[in-house]
């Protein structure tokens, strides 16, 4: 039945030459890890928690900046984290002898959370910077840390406990 | 065992598809961290939100994220007794450098905003090559090297929370801080937020405050009439919220 088959042999060939190329090739091509977790590459999950950081988080300052810390827990900035003004420490974090952070103005660091504003929530400290100061920098009166003005007794004025 | 012409036959692809994982490998994000133990999520708390720009900044340092361009940004609403359904919606330069004053009526609050790492994500579905993805742990991140820069995923998102880099041409979006988290750190939005507004949750960690507070507080997701899987909730947020 099947006596002249030479074309389909060569027919054949041809098909298994072209398989095994494409095999060759794909296996090439496509990286080892493609489709170890799903349709993507696995290493990239990798590489992209391969990343530095660039702020320290705010345990790490708390490690050595034991006073501040101290200094926080006696006012509102408790819940404040260190970054927050500080900006991003981890170089200061990883080399503290050379890497220092810069100091702050006060001016723009304070007015970025308590300049007034319609949509800030009711009970959050607000004040328009201009009438309340008139420029002055916040740390001639106000301590960073714990802001609250602490005031000798003698000095203290009646409506302090009423607010 | 004898091997016939048949059971070779059907060991072959077996063993084809065991040999590729076997070139694989299993590498891990970080040591010590387990991507199987994690389902990543984060919770926003509308009313502590000061709208003062830490998490913008903290983003765009943390990431590289290029001037002008925004992984989180912050809007501000404001609505009107009579115009719920048309809101007015602002946010300069992402909120990067907080908002101008605005004394007038009505009701004004901020909505941070970022990537909702759906987990059922449109924009890693319409992917050609496989260059975005939702992780083991509930991550959709973005594979730089093999992102053709299609432009697909931007135009899928719902929420606008992709772009494409001008430097690199790729698509980009938030990785939830993705080599943070892996660390034990959280995010460098949450790191910065000085209310408390923005806080990371593990969805599969028992131990996390997330659990205590989607139970005793209403909390929605943006556009959930997309059913994306969204992930970031929202408290205490305003019907007119889009």
């Amino acid at each position: 039945m099947f006596k002249d088959i030479e074309h389909l042999v060569r027919l054949a060939a041809v098909m298994a030459i072209a398989l095994i190329a494409f095999v060759t090739l794909r296996a090439l091509v496509v990286p080892h890890s493609f489709g170890q977790y799903g349709h993507y590459r696995g290493d990239a999950i990798a590489e992209i928690a391969a990343r530095p950081v660039a702020f320290a988080g705010h345990d790490t300052c708390e490690a050595c900046h034991v006073d501040v810390v101290e200094q926080k827990k006696q006012g509102k900035h408790v819940v404040v984290p260190c970054e927050a003004c500080h900006g991003a420490q981890a170089r200061h974090a990883d080399d503290p002898a050379s890497v220092k952070p810069a100091k702050l103005d006060t001016v723009v660091v304070c007015a970025r959370c308590h300049e007034a504003n319609s949509a800030k929530p009711k009970g959050f400290p607000q004040v328009a910077t201009a009438d309340h100061s008139g420029g002055l920098a916040c740390d001639t009166c106000h301590q960073p840390h714990r802001p609250k003005i602490q005031i000798a007794a003698e000095t203290k004025p009646a409506t302090e406990g009423k607010k | 065992m004898n091997i016939t012409r048949r059971r070779l036959l059907i060991l072959l692809p077996a063993a084809a598809v065991a040999w590729k994982y076997v070139q694989a490998g299993t590498p891990e994000a970080a040591p010590n961290y387990k991507m199987t133990e994690h389902w990543w999520s984060m919770l926003i708390d509308i009313p502590k939100c000061i709208g003062c720009g830490s998490c913008v900044r903290a983003c765009a340092e943390e990431n590289d994220v290029p001037e002008g361009y925004y992984r989180t940004w912050i809007e501000r609403y404001h609505v009107d007794d009579w115009k719920i359904e048309r809101p007015e919606v602002e946010s300069p330069d992402g909120g990067k450098q907080g908002f101008p004053p605005n004394e007038i009526g009505g009701k004004n609050f901020f909505v941070p905003k970022l990537c909702n790492h759906c987990a059922d994500s449109p924009c890693t579905q319409v992917c050609p090559v496989g260059a975005t993805f939702v992780t083991p742990d509930g991550v959709v991140l973005v594979d730089k090297s093999y992102c053709l820069g299609c432009r697909y995923c931007v135009q899928a998102c719902p929420y606008g929370c992709r772009f494409i880099n001008p430097k690199t041409n790729t698509a980009e979006k938030c990785t939830l801080c993705y080599h943070r988290i892996t660390k034990g750190l959280t995010t460098a939005c949450c790191e910065v937020c000085p209310t408390g507004a923005r806080q990371l949750a593990d969805l599969k960690n028992p131990k996390d405050p997330i659990h205590e507070f989607l139970r005793t507080h209403t909390v929605q997701v943006l556009k959930p009439h997309m059913a994306t899987g969204a992930k970031v909730f929202y408290n205490g947020m305003d019907g007119s919220v889009r």
